[in-house]
C-alpha cells in the first residue's frame, strides 16, 4: 500500500510537469492551429533561466590567496560573488541560495519575449501551412535552440540546487498511520503545488477576464470574432508568449529536481504529445487530466512488482494507454468535434 | 558481321583477363604494395580521433579531443613533451613517428554504434588513418573495434568500462588502456568494506544495456563475496531523466546501501534524486545509509554539484595523483586548456602514446608488428605505476583509484579527492575467467 501511495506522490509531480507542457501546447494549438514541437525547447530554455540567474548571482571578484595552490601550483584565485560583497556573506549568500525561486520573476519577461519573437518572426509564416510543414520548421527551432544552449552552456547537466530551506523530505507516513516510510522530497511537493498554481492560474485567466473570454470565444469561432472588429491574431500571439511563459516557468522550478542539460527538452516533448492527443486535442482539462494521469501510472508500472509481470512496461505503459483511449475515445479522453479533423 | 559462339572455356578465359585488369589498379595502389591498410607514403601519417563531439558525451569528447591534440603536438616535438619525459621507452624522439609528421581527421561519435562506425570507416577510407583512437561508451568501443578489425587498422580504445571489450568482444586489432567494471568491484570491495562494514545489503539500480549489466554483475560479485547481501537489482531504462520512482522503492527495502551501476546523465539524475529524497540523512538497520557509484568521472561530477560529497566510487586515473608521468601530463594540459584533464582525457592522451611508440619499437606502422609490439608490454611512467598490455586479451593492467565526493571543496575542479591507489595486483584476473568468457583475440589483421 505505501509503495502505492508514493509512486502515486511520484506520479503526481511527474504529472505536474506533463501537464504545464502538454497545456502549453494546447494552449498554441487551440489558438492558432500550430503543433509546436519547438515547445520541449521552451521547458528547456525556462531551466536555463534558472542556470542564468544563478551565474549572474555569482559572479565574482577574484583575489588571490598566496596560502592556497591551484591544480598547476599557482597561488589561488579565490572567487568572491559580488552579491556578498554587496549586501554581506550571509545576505549574499541567502540570495544566491533562492536563485531558482528568483528566477521566476527573471523567466517571465524573458519567455515571454522569446515567445512573440518566435511566432512573430517564424512562426506566423506557417498558419497557413500543413500540420506536416509546421512540425518540421517548429522540430528544426528546437533543434538550432538547444545548440544555442549547448554552445554557450556545454553538454554536461549543470548543478542548480533549490534553496537549503527545501532540502530533504516530508515523511507522510505518521500522518496517515502507516508504520513505514512514506518521505517525499520537499522541493517536489513545492513543484507539485507550482504547476497546480499556475494551472489554476491559466485557466481562471482564461474564464474570468474579458482577454480571455475573447480568446475563449476565437478558439471556437476565429472568423466571427474577427468580424466583431476584434484583432484577435494580436490576441493569440499574446496568448503564444504566455504558452511560452507557462512552459518556462515549468522549466524554472524543475531544474534542482534534474540538473537542466540542453537535451531535457526533447526528454520531455513526445510525452507531451501523447499527453495532448489522450487528453483530446484542443482540450485544456484534457491536457491537465491526461498530464497527471499518464504520470501516476508511468510511475505505477515502474514498480518492480509489475515490472516482473511483464518486462519493460515502464517504458511502454504511456503509449499503450494511449493507444486504447484512443481505441475506445477516438477523440481523447476530452477531445471537442470538429479539432483535427476533416 | 559475324559472331562468335561464347564456349565456357572462353567465358573463363574472359573472366580472368577482366578481373586481372580489374584487379591491377588495386594492387598498384601503395596501401596493398606496402601490405597493409593505409600504409602512409609521403612525410605524414594520420591517425583518426573518433570521439563524441554531439550528443551527452560531447563535453567528455572534447576532453578527449584536446588531449589527442595536445600528444600529437608532443610527438612532433611541440610543446613541453609531457609525458613523453616520463615514459620509461625511449623510443619517442620528438619528430613524429617513425620520422614522419603526425597529422589527425577528426569524427564524431555522437555516442551512437552507427554513427561511430560510419565516421571511423570515413577516416578509414577517405582519410587513410591508420589508427584509430577515442569514444566515451562500450557500446561504441566494441562497434568500432569490430570495424578497425575487419578493415586492418589498429583501435586504441578511449573510454570504455564494460568488461566485453576485452572480454567476450575482444579483438586481435584493439587494445584498452581504461579499466574494467572487474577491475572497479576488484578495487572498491576492500574499501567499502573498511568504510561500510561486512554486513550490508545493498540495492542495485542498473542501467539497462551491456555496460550497466556487466557493471553490476562485478559489483554484485565483489561485494558479495565479502559478506553484503543484494537485496534487488532493478534495471532502469538508458533513456531514463527522472529516477524517483525507482529510487522510492529502496525507502522500505530493507537496503542500507544503494549503488547506482549508472553513468553519465543517469549517474547525474539517480545520485541527484536518491539525496533529494534524503538516503544519504537515513539509518536502515541501525547504520548510516550510503550511496556508491562505482564508476566516476569528474565531468559527470561535477555535473551532480554537492550530491557527490562523501560517495565513494572508482577511476581509471585522476590528474591528483602525484607520480611524474601524472604531474607532466596535467601541468602540459593544464597549461594548454586552463584545466586539468579528465580520465577520458588521460587514456586517450597515453593510447596515442602508446601506439606511437610501439610502431617506433617495431620500425613499421604495419598493425601486425604493432600488435605484436604492444602484447605483453611492461611500461611506466604515464600514471599509475608500472603497467602491462596483457596479450592474452589486449587489457592493460595498473593500479586503479577509489575516489570519494570531496566533503569540503575548495575550487570548481575539486570535486573529488583519492581515497586508496588500489594496486594492480588486487585486480587482475585470469583471462578465462567466467565474466570475459566466449571471446576470441582471432588473429591481427593487415588489411589489404
Amino acid at each position: 500500500m505505501d509503495a502505492i501511495l508514493l509512486q502515486i506522490l511520484n506520479g503526481l509531480d511527474k504529472g505536474s510537469a506533463y501537464a504545464l507542457i502538454a497545456l502549453g501546447l494546447t494552449l498554441i494549438f487551440g489558438t492558432l492551429g500550430v503543433v509546436n514541437f519547438a515547445h520541449g525547447a521552451l521547458f528547456m530554455i525556462g531551466a536555463f533561466c534558472s542556470v542564468t540567474l544563478q551565474r549572474i548571482l555569482t559572479l565574482s571578484v577574484e583575489t588571490i590567496d598566496e596560502t592556497k595552490k591551484d591544480f598547476l601550483g599557482n597561488p589561488l584565485k579565490v572567487k568572491t560573488p559580488y552579491v556578498e560583497q554587496w549586501f554581506g556573506p550571509e545576505t549574499g549568500q541567502a540570495i544566491i541560495d533562492w536563485s531558482v525561486p528568483l528566477a521566476i520573476l527573471f523567466a517571465i519577461p524573458v519567455m515571454l519575449l522569446i515567445g512573440f519573437i518566435m511566432e512573430r518572426g517564424l512562426i506566423k509564416h506557417f498558419y497557413k501551412r500543413p500540420h506536416a510543414d509546421q512540425i518540421l520548421v517548429t522540430f528544426g527551432l528546437a533543434i538550432v535552440l538547444q545548440e544555442v544552449v549547448k554552445y554557450f552552456y556545454g553538454a554536461n547537466p549543470i548543478p542548480t540546487p533549490a534553496p537549503q530551506a527545501f532540502v530533504g523530505s516530508f515523511d507522510f507516513a505518521p500522518l496517515l498511520g502507516l508504520d513505514t516510510s512514506l518521505a517525499y522530497p520537499y522541493w517536489r511537493l513545492v513543484y507539485f503545488g507550482f504547476s497546480t498554481l499556475i494551472i489554476a492560474a491559466v485557466f481562471a485567466f482564461l474564464q474570468f477576464t474579458t482577454f480571455g473570454m475573447v480568446v475563449r470565444a476565437g478558439m471556437a469561432d476565429r472568423e466571427t470574432v474577427g468580424l466583431l472588429g476584434i484583432d484577435i491574431d494580436r490576441r493569440f500571439t499574446i496568448m503564444f508568449g504566455i504558452a511560452a511563459a507557462v512552459a518556462g516557468l515549468a522549466g524554472v522550478m524543475y531544474a534542482p529536481i534534474n540538473s537542466p542539460n540542453y537535451h531535457m527538452g526533447m526528454d520531455f516533448l513526445v510525452l507531451s504529445f501523447v499527453v495532448v492527443v489522450v487528453g483530446g486535442m484542443g482540450s485544456l482539462p484534457g491536457a491537465v487530466l491526461a498530464g497527471f494521469l499518464l504520470g501516476i501510472l508511468e510511475s505505477l508500472a515502474s514498480m518492480n512488482e509489475i515490472k516482473s509481470i511483464i518486462y519493460g512496461i515502464d517504458q511502454i505503459i504511456i503509449y499503450v494507454v494511449a493507444i486504447v483511449i484512443l481505441l475506445v475515445r477516438p477523440r481523447g479522453l476530452m477531445g471537442r468535434r470538429g479539432v483535427m479533423e476533416e | 558481321m559475324s559472331f562468335t559462339k561464347l564456349t565456357r572455356r572462353g567465358l573463363i578465359q574472359t573472366g580472368a583477363v577482366a578481373g586481372a585488369g580489374l584487379a591491377l589498379p588495386t594492387y598498384l595502389r601503395a596501401e596493398n604494395h606496402a601490405g597493409f591498410t593505409n600504409a602512409p607514403t609521403g612525410s605524414t601519417v594520420t591517425l583518426g580521433f573518433n570521439v563524441p563531439q554531439t550528443g551527452p558525451y560531447a563535453e567528455e569528447g572534447l576532453d578527449e579531443l584536446r588531449a589527442q591534440e595536445l600528444a600529437v603536438e608532443h610527438l612532433n616535438g611541440g610543446g613541453d613533451g609531457g609525458m613523453m619525459n616520463t615514459f620509461s621507452s625511449k623510443a619517442l624522439k620528438g619528430n613524429g613517428i617513425l620520422g614522419k609528421k603526425v597529422e589527425y581527421v577528426t569524427g564524431d561519435t555522437q555516442t551512437k554504434s552507427d554513427a561511430a562506425r560510419a565516421s571511423a570507416k570515413s577516416m578509414i577510407e577517405k582519410d587513410g588513418a591508420v589508427m584509430i583512437n577515442g569514444g566515451s561508451s562500450s557500446g561504441v568501443a566494441v562497434a568500432v573495434q569490430d570495424l578497425c578489425q575487419s578493415a586492418g587498422v589498429i583501435f586504441m580504445a578511449g573510454l570504455t568500462h564494460a568488461n566485453d571489450t576485452t572480454g567476450k568482444d575482444r579483438k586481435a586489432n584493439g587494445f584498452r588502456h581504461f579499466f574494467n567494471a572487474y577491475m572497479s568491484a576488484a578495487a572498491l570491495a576492500p574499501v567499502l568494506k573498511n568504510a561500510y562494514g561486512s554486513e550490508r545489503r545493498a540495492y542495485h539500480l542498473t542501467a539497462d544495456y551491456n555496460w550497466g549489466w556487466t557493471q553490476q554483475e562485478s559489483i554484485a560479485a565483489a561485494t558479495e563475496a565479502m559478506g553484503w547481501e543484494t537485496v534487488e537489482n532493478v534495471l532502469t531504462p538508458l533513456a531514463s531523466t527522472d529516477f524517483s520512482s525507482y529510487i522510492a522503492p529502496v525507502l522500505n527495502s530493507g537496503a542500507d546501501v544503494l549503488v547506482l551501476n549508472h553513468y553519465g546523465g543517469n549517474m547525474v539524475n539517480s545520485l541527484t534524486n536518491a539525496v533529494q529524497f534524503g538516503l544519504l540523512d537515513k539509518e536502515v538497520n541501525g547504520k548510516k545509509f550510503e550511496i556508491v557509484v562505482p564508476l566516476y568521472s569528474e565531468l559527470m561530477a561535477a555535473g551532480a554539484g554537492a550530491n557527490v560529497q562523501g560517495v565513494i566510487g572508482s577511476m581509471n586515473w585522476n590528474w591528483q595523483l602525484q607520480d611524474e608521468g601524472s604531474k607532466a601530463f596535467t601541468k602540459s594540459f593544464g597549461e594548454k586548456y586552463g584545466r586539468p584533464p579528465s580520465n577520458s582525457a588521460h587514456t586517450c592522451y597515453v593510447q596515442t602514446l602508446l601506439y606511437a611508440d610501439a610502431v617506433e619499437r617495431a620500425g613499421s606502422f604495419n598493425p601486425c608488428a604493432v600488435v605484436e609490439a604492444l602484447e605483453g608490454y611492461e611500461f611506466d611512467g604515464l600514471g599509475n605505476g608500472p603497467t602491462l598490455y596483457r596479450a592474452d586479451d589486449h587489457q592493460c593492467f595498473k593500479d586503479v583509484l577509489v575516489m570519494k565526493g570531496a566533503e569540503n571543496p575548495t575550487n570548481e575542479y575539486d570535486t573529488l579527492e583519492i581515497v586508496e591507489q588500489t594496486p594492480r595486483a588486487q585486480v587482475e584476473y585470469a583471462p578465462d575467467h567466467p565474466m570475459f568468457a566466449g571471446g576470441d583475440l582471432g588473429k591481427c589483421n593487415p588489411g589489404a
